[in-house]
């Protein structure tokens, strides 16, 4: 067994109105920065899995993204491995 | 009338509607979210508030609750099930209802006093309302926006399950009488059978003239001879 870092990434699904992302591009807008064309507000959500396999963690990532992290009527989600991988016990 | 209360950590309307149930003659019985069986309950009433501070999503981590899998499974067997607020939140998010409350669009907490009109009154929870009827009930809530795939709406509307519609002093649906960026100004749904209603709006919070509206009373006076009606 491995231990794996995850990184879910749950974003609000296009076509959706995103109004914290809204209120963000207008703030960077206000800024100076007018070459902002849209923003969109997500979370991102960090996961310590101990599986036999790097696709074993993300299938299991992606199944908690179906049954808990993501709403699939109003997200989208994303899994990936992050830093170093390590063997669980060393 | 037997009625569960169910209570999650963050409840904070379990003991309005406790208090509604009473004002209609029902008997109200506090359900905690760890306790299982809901057996000899007429009615399931799921509260508002900010069940687990709203962690991850409104309603995410309270649809995991023991006691949901068998308000799951009350619902299911045509059991009456109301969820007002977050717990119309926690309904969506267990899929008794289409869809899910997002952020409001005004990206604030709205909390006052809206309009609405009753668009179905053969329902077990507005019967004695009259249709088109126009109500004065508070909300209060941050995600309250109502969403859900093109299909799922167009299918609310054909199916007429819009309850509840946000609108305006002269019964309009209009933009500005819309406090949440809900599409089409819904406020309520039910699911076809109509036996589970989730609404934003708090009916028990508009139950005495001190409160400033009685406009609630009818939607639990409804449940209460519907109820009655069935039983007998």
């Amino acid at each position: 067994m491995s231990r794996y870092k995850l990184e879910v990434r749950v974003k609000p699904r296009p076509g959706l109105l995103d109004p914290q992302g809204k209120a963000i591009h207008h703030a960077l807008q206000s800024l100076g920065w007018g070459g902002v064309e849209d923003v969109r507000v997500g979370k991102a959500i960090y996961l310590d899995v101990e599986a036999a396999s790097e696709a074993v963690a993300i299938e299991a990532a992606e199944a908690m993204c179906r049954r808990l992290l993501a709403n699939p009527v109003t997200e989208d989600f994303e899994v990936s491995t992050v830093g170093a991988l390590q063997e669980a016990g060393s | 009338m037997k009625v569960a209360v169910i209570t999650f950590p963050g409840s904070n309307c379990d003991y309005d509607l406790y208090k509604a149930a009473q004002h209609v003659g029902g008997h109200p019985s506090f359900v905690w979210h760890r306790e299982r069986g809901l057996s000899g309950y007429d009615a399931v009433l799921l509260p508002g508030g900010f069940s687990y501070g709203d962690y991850l999503r409104p309603g995410a981590i309270a649809r995991m609750s023991p006691i949901m899998e068998d308000v799951v499974a009350f619902a299911d067997a045509g059991g009456p099930v109301l969820g007002i607020c977050n717990g119309f939140q926690i309904l969506c998010e267990a899929g008794l209802l289409p869809g899910a409350l997002v952020r409001n669009d005004s990206l604030r907490f709205e909390s006052r006093d809206v309009l609405l009109r009753v668009e179905r009154t053969d329902t077990l929870y507005t019967a004695d309302y009259s249709a088109g009827q126009i109500l004065r009930i508070p909300i209060a809530h941050g995600d309250g926006n109502y969403e859900a795939d093109r299909d799922t709406l167009e299918r609310l509307e054909e199916d007429g399950l819009v309850v509840f519609r946000y609108v305006d002093a002269r019964g309009e649906p209009t933009e500005d009488a819309n406090p949440n960026g809900s599409w089409h100004n819904i406020a309520g749904i039910t699911n076809g059978r109509g036996n589970v209603l989730g609404m934003m709006p708090h009916p028990e919070r508009a139950m005495e003239p001190i409160l400033g509206s009685t406009d609630g009373v009818a939607l639990f006076t409804s449940l209460a001879s519907s109820l009655s009606a069935l039983a007998s």
